[in-house]
C-alpha cells in the first residue's frame, strides 16, 4: 500500500506540472503580453514597452523563460503576479479556498439531495408518480447548467431582494479578520459569508444533484434486480435495510468511480457561478490572469486546478476501495 | 424501463428540435425586423402582447404602442387608446406592426439598444445552433479518427493516444476552452470567430468519442467477419473504413446528441465572458452577455436566450434519457 500510495502522489505532482507548463505555454503563445497591455495599447512608446519587458523577464526566449519558471516551481515558488505585484502561491491559495467553500456546499448540498431521490426513484419506491416527478425535475436540471442557473437565482435574488446578488462578503467585514481578529469578527465574517452562499451553491448544487439522482437511480435499478438483492430478500431482509444497505453499497460504485470526474465537472460550473455572482475564486481569477496575459498567475491558476483535480481522484479511489475490497489496487 | 415508456419524451425531443432549427432556418422571414434595426424610442421596452379585444368589441390582433413615460429610467406605458393592427405577409415577414417606426411589434421587448429580442433570439439560433453542429462535426472526425488510430495500431500506439485522450477528459472542459481561445488574439473578425471556436470546441471533445470508438474497433476487430476480411486480403483502412467504423455509427449518433448541448452552453459561456461573439453579431452568448451588462433584474426579457438554450438542450436530454445507459459512455 504504502509504495501505492507514492506512485499515486507522483503521478499527480506531475499531472499539476503537466498542465501549469501546458496553460504557460499556450498562453505565452498569445499575441501581445503582458507589458503591451501595462503600457498601453497604441501610440505606446517602444522603448517603455521594451523597459517593462525586460523588467518581467518577458523578452527572453519562451524555453529559457519555462526553464526559469519551473526552476522555482520545484522549490515552490510559483513566481509573483504581474498584474497583482504579490507572491502568485498567496494570490492562489487564498482565491482556491474560496473556490473550495463554494464547491464543498454544492457537493455537500448536492450529495444530500441527490443520493436519497436517486434510491428512492431507482429501487421503486415512492410510488409511480412519486418516480416520474423525481425523474422529471431530473432531466429538467441537468437541462439548466450552472450558467443559466445562476442567471436564474441572481434574477430572484435581485427581485426579491432576500439574498445579495453578488460577492462573498459585504463591504467591511473582510477587514475585521485581518491582521488578529477576535471571536466576534469571526463569527460575523462566518455568517456574512453564509448569507452570500445560498444563490451561488444552488446555481452549483441543482444540475449536480439532477446528475447524482440520475446516476445512482440508474445503477440502483441495475443492482436491485441482481440474484444476490433476490436472495437477501429470500432471507427475510427487510426492505428498507434491502435497499439502503445491501443495494446501495453496491449501486454506489459507479458512481464513485465517476467522482474524479464530478469534481471536474464542478470545478467547470463554478468558473461560470464566479463570473456571475463576482465570486472571489479561483475562476474568476483565472479569467483576469487569461485577460490581463499574467503568464505566472494562468499557470499557478492551473496547478491549484489540477490539484483539485488529483485529490479529488484520489477521493474517487479511496471510495472505490472502501465500497469494493479486494478489487481495488489501494487496498493490496 | 421499457421503450413504450420512453418514446413520448424522446418524441417530444424530436418535435423541439424540428420548431427550433426550422425556426432558425426561417428567420429571415419570421423576425418582423432586420437584426441592427434599433428603436432609439423604444430602450428596454417590455414586450407587446398581441390583443384581440378593444373597448369591448373584438377585432383582427392589434399591439397597444408603447409611450415612453421617463427616459432615464426606461419607463414604459401602454397606449390604450390607440391600437395599432398587425400587418401579414408584409415584405416577405411572417408579421409586423402597420406601424413600424412609432410602435413596432416586439413580442419579447427590446434589448439596451431597442432592438427587437424576438428576431435577435432567432438570428442568434442560427449561429449558436450552427457552431455546435460544426463542432460536433469536428469533434466527431478527430474522435473516429484518432479511435480508429488507437484500435487498430499497435500497443504502444494506443497506449499514447488513450492516456492524451485521458488526460483531457479528466480536465474541466471550460479551462481547456478558455486556454486553448486565451492563446489567440481577442479582437477577430466574425467569420474568423465561428472557425476559432468551432475547431477549439472540437479539440476539447473528441477524447470522448475517442475512448467509444477505440473500444468499438478493437472488439469489433477480433471478431470472424473482421479476420475473414483481413484474411481476404483487406489493408487496415479498407478493414476500418469498410468493416469498422460502420459498427460505431450507434455510438456516434448518441456523442453527437451528448455534444451538441455541451457545445451550445460553451458558446454561451466563451461569449459570456467577452471571448466569443460580440455585440453586432446575435448569438445567444453574445445576447446573455448584452443583458448582463445592465441590471437586467428590471428586463426580464433580455434573459430570452437563456431560455432559449434551456429549451434546446432539454430537447436533447429527453433524446439522450430514450438511449441505453451504456451507449452514452462516461458521465460529464
Amino acid at each position: 500500500m504504502p509504495a501505492y500510495l507514492l506512485r499515486r502522489a507522483a503521478l499527480a505532482a506531475l499531472f499539476v506540472l503537466l498542465v501549469s507548463s501546458l496553460a504557460l505555454v499556450l498562453v505565452s503563445f498569445a499575441p501581445g503580453d503582458y507589458a503591451t497591455d501595462l503600457v498601453g495599447g497604441i501610440g505606446a512608446d517602444p522603448a517603455q514597452v521594451a523597459a517593462a519587458r525586460a523588467r518581467e523577464g518577458l523578452d527572453r526566449p519562451l524555453v529559457e523563460q519555462y526553464a526559469t519558471w519551473l526552476g522555482r516551481v520545484l522549490r515552490f515558488d510559483f513566481g509573483r503576479s504581474l498584474l497583482y505585484r504579490r507572491p502568485v502561491a498567496e494570490l492562489v491559495r487564498q482565491r482556491a479556498a474560496n473556490t473550495a467553500i463554494l464547491a464543498l456546499a454544492a457537493l455537500a448540498l448536492a450529495t444530500a439531495l441527490g443520493v436519497p431521490l436517486g434510491v428512492l426513484s431507482g429501487s421503486g419506491g415512492g410510488g409511480r408518480s412519486g418516480r416520474a416527478l423525481i425523474r422529471g425535475a431530473s432531466v429538467l436540471f441537468l437541462s439548466a447548467p450552472p450558467l443559466l442557473m445562476v442567471l436564474v437565482l441572481v434574477f430572484a435574488a435581485a427581485r426579491t431582494g432576500w439574498f445579495p446578488v453578488g460577492g462573498m462578503t459585504t463591504a467591511g467585514v473582510d477587514a475585521g479578520i485581518a491582521g488578529a481578529p477576535d471571536w466576534t469578527s469571526w463569527m460575523r465574517w462566518t455568517s456574512d459569508v453564509a448569507w452570500h452562499l445560498p444563490v451561488p451553491t444552488l446555481a452549483l448544487a441543482l444540475p449536480m444533484a439532477a446528475m447524482i439522482e440520475r446516476l445512482i437511480a440508474q445503477s440502483m435499478a441495475e443492482t436491485i434486480g441482481a440474484p444476490f438483492i433476490l436472495s437477501a430478500r429470500a432471507r427475510g431482509v427487510p426492505r428498507g435495510r434491502l435497499v439502503w444497505r445491501h443495494a446501495l453499497r453496491v449501486a454506489l460504485r459507479p458512481v464513485a468511480a465517476v467522482y474524479g470526474l464530478i469534481i471536474g465537472t464542478l470545478l467547470g460550473g463554478s468558473f461560470m457561478v464566479e463570473i456571475v455572482t463576482a465570486w472571489p475564486g479561483l475562476g474568476r481569477l483565472t479569467y483576469d490572469a487569461l485577460r490581463g496575459r499574467d503568464v505566472f498567475l494562468v499557470a499557478g491558476c492551473a496547478a491549484a486546478g489540477a490539484l483539485f483535480l488529483a485529490l479529488g481522484s484520489l477521493v474517487s479511489d479511496a471510495a472505490q476501495a472502501w465500497l469494493e475490497p479486494g478489487a481495488s489496487e489501494m487496498t493490496r | 424501463m421499457t421503450r413504450s415508456e420512453i418514446a413520448p419524451a424522446s418524441l417530444a425531443g424530436v418535435v423541439i428540435l424540428a420548431l427550433v432549427t426550422v425556426a432558425a432556418l426561417a428567420a429571415p422571414a419570421l423576425a418582423p425586423y432586420e437584426a441592427g434595426t434599433r428603436f432609439a424610442d423604444h430602450v428596454h421596452a417590455p414586450p407587446t402582447w398581441p390583443h384581440v379585444r378593444h373597448e369591448g368589441t373584438f377585432r383582427a390582433p392589434f399591439i397597444y404602442p408603447w409611450r415612453l413615460v421617463d427616459r432615464l429610467e426606461q419607463r414604459y406605458e401602454q397606449d390604450r387608446t390607440r391600437p395599432v393592427p398587425l400587418a401579414w405577409f408584409d415584405e416577405g415577414r411572417l408579421v409586423r406592426s402597420a406601424d413600424d417606426s412609432a410602435s413596432p411589434f416586439l413580442l419579447l421587448g427590446a434589448d439596451r439598444d431597442g432592438r427587437d429580442v424576438l428576431g435577435r433570439l432567432l438570428r442568434g439560433a442560427r449561429t449558436s445552433l450552427a457552431l455546435a453542429f460544426a463542432a460536433t462535426l469536428g469533434a466527431l472526425l478527430i474522435g473516429a479518427f484518432v479511435g480508429s488510430v488507437a484500435g487498430i495500431a499497435g500497443r504502444a500506439v494506443d497506449d499514447v493516444l488513450m492516456r492524451v485522450a485521458e488526460f483531457v477528459i479528466v480536465l474541466p472542459t471550460v479551462y481547456v476552452v478558455l486556454v486553448l481561445r486565451g492563446a489567440l488574439p481577442l479582437v477577430l473578425p466574425p467569420g474568423v470567430v465561428f472557425g476559432l471556436m468551432a475547431g477549439i470546441f472540437s479539440l476539447a471533445g473528441w477524447p470522448f468519442v475517442a475512448r467509444g470508438v477505440r473500444g468499438i474497433i478493437s472488439s469489433e476487430g477480433a471478431r470472424e467477419y473482421a479476420v475473414a476480411a483481413r484474411s481476404l486480403g483487406a489493408g487496415r483502412a479498407r478493414l476500418v473504413l469498410r468493416h469498422l467504423l460502420p459498427a460505431c455509427t450507434g455510438f456516434l449518433a448518441v456523442q453527437a446528441t451528448l455534444l451538441v448541448p455541451a457545445f451550445i452552453v460553451a458558446e454561451a459561456t466563451l461569449s459570456y465572458v467577452g471571448l466569443g461573439f460580440s455585440d453586432p453579431v446575435a448569438s445567444w452568448g453574445a445576447m446573455l452577455r448584452e443583458a448582463a451588462d445592465v441590471t437586467f433584474a428590471d428586463f426580464p426579457w433580455t434573459l430570452a436566450p437563456a431560455g432559449a438554450i434551456f429549451v434546446v438542450v432539454l430537447a436533447f436530454n429527453l433524446l439522450v434519457q430514450a438511449q441505453p445507459l451504456a451507449a452514452r459512455g462516461p458521465a460529464r
